[in-house]
């Protein structure tokens, strides 16, 4: 009685197993980076993806009349130019990792959702950040 | 966590466990709102200190579901059974609490409530297959059928918690690593950050130890009642 159990449960085990580091795994792309879309353009095209990779130093050009939000996305290897609708996210900034939903457009991205990413350390500030500095950061940058 | 007996009332140690647990709740709720907010995130990072303790207890939780449904099939003992229902009803409740508390930290920090991220995927799968293991048991009349069949979710289940916990090392993700890394040791925390967040931690698993008790107890009580 026990070894059936216990022969069912590794068949069942084995079989997800093989699901989670065999096959399965290529499939679960979250984004691509910019080059992986830029090696297999055909693959993209008219279709939404996802885009990953960190807003280039000195690329953020933001319009406040047309909500028109233009920064070059970078993986370290290739760039791509996207432009977003919208006001940009209150982490969004340059250096930073993000991910933008869009489809390509004439040679530029078009995004539809702007994701920003921020990293796993906590970080205590060097000096100050009492909540009246906190406040006057808040309204200056509105 | 078995008694040999059957007793009417929770004892001493459950006890224990509950009021330690709430007497530390608010020192708990004092540390994480007096520590330092973050660099980039600010005030926002504080979430932290309910979002982490209640991810922690669902993993703990559903562990523990694992551990007594296993027990439950090599000894056939109900009592087994009752302390894996009674875990995975908590970890239901503080797995919801650990996404509804990131969903409410992803809007203003990601930009969005939610996204088919792998972290936030494999916990929703994971929500999922507990939501069954209830479904599952109200669905069985026969009370042994029951047992066995929610001992092997319990059991089968649990596969889902190694995957959400290394998920995000394992795929590319939008939601961070770890910032307590346990596969690597490794800490990226402020040192007044991580004291708030392990008392926190530390005070969470005391309730866990005292509701997993206590609701054990109770659905003895049930199971009397429903022979009698």
């Amino acid at each position: 009685m026990r070894a059936k159990y216990l022969i069912g449960l590794g068949v069942i085990l084995g079989a997800l197993a093989y699901l989670i580091f065999g096959g399965l795994g290529q499939n679960l792309v979250y984004f691509l980076t910019p080059s992986e879309y830029l090696q297999d353009q055909g693959r993209y095209q008219n279709r939404p993806v996802r885009l990953g990779g960190l807003v280039k130093q000195g690329t953020v050009h933001y319009d406040k009349d047309k909500l028109e939000l233009r920064f070059i996305l970078t993986d370290g290897v290739a760039e791509v130019p996207v432009v977003h609708k919208g006001t940009p996210p209150g982490m969004f900034k340059e250096g930073q990792g993000v991910v933008v939903e869009g489809r390509f457009q004439e040679g530029i991205f078009r995004g539809t959702n702007l994701l920003v990413k921020h990293s796993e350390a906590y970080q205590a500030p060097k000096a100050g950040w009492t909540p009246e500095e906190v406040r006057k950061l808040i309204e200056e940058a509105k | 966590m078995l008694k040999v007996a059957q007793p009417d009332r929770p004892d001493a140690l459950t006890w224990v466990f509950l009021g330690l647990g709430l007497l530390l709740l608010p020192v708990g709720l004092y540390l994480a709102l007096s520590a330092p907010p973050d660099v980039n995130q600010g005030y926002l990072a504080r979430i932290m200190y309910l979002h982490v303790p209640g991810a922690w207890l669902g993993y703990l939780a559903f562990f523990v579901t694992f551990l007594y449904s296993l027990l439950y099939l090599f000894r056939q003992d109900p009592r087994h059974d009752r302390v894996a229902l009674a875990s995975a009803e908590i970890g239901l409740v503080f797995m919801g609490l650990a996404l509804v508390t990131g969903m409410l930290w992803a809007r203003p920090t990601w930009g969005v409530y939610w996204t088919w991220e792998p972290r936030l995927t494999t916990t929703a799968i994971l929500f999922a297959v507990y939501v069954g293991y209830f479904l599952l048991r109200g669905a069985i009349e026969d009370p042994e059928l029951r047992r066995k069949a929610a001992a092997a979710v319990g059991i089968l289940g649990f596969i889902n918690v190694p995957i959400s916990y290394m998920s995000v090392k394992w795929w590319r993700s939008l939601h961070q690593t770890q910032s307590i890394d346990l596969t690597t040791g490794k800490i990226h925390m402020d040192p007044a950050m991580l004291q708030a967040l392990l008392f926190n931690l530390f005070v969470f698993t005391l309730l866990y130890l005292g509701f997993v008790r206590f609701r054990s107890l109770l659905a003895a009580l049930e199971a009397r009642k429903e022979e009698a």
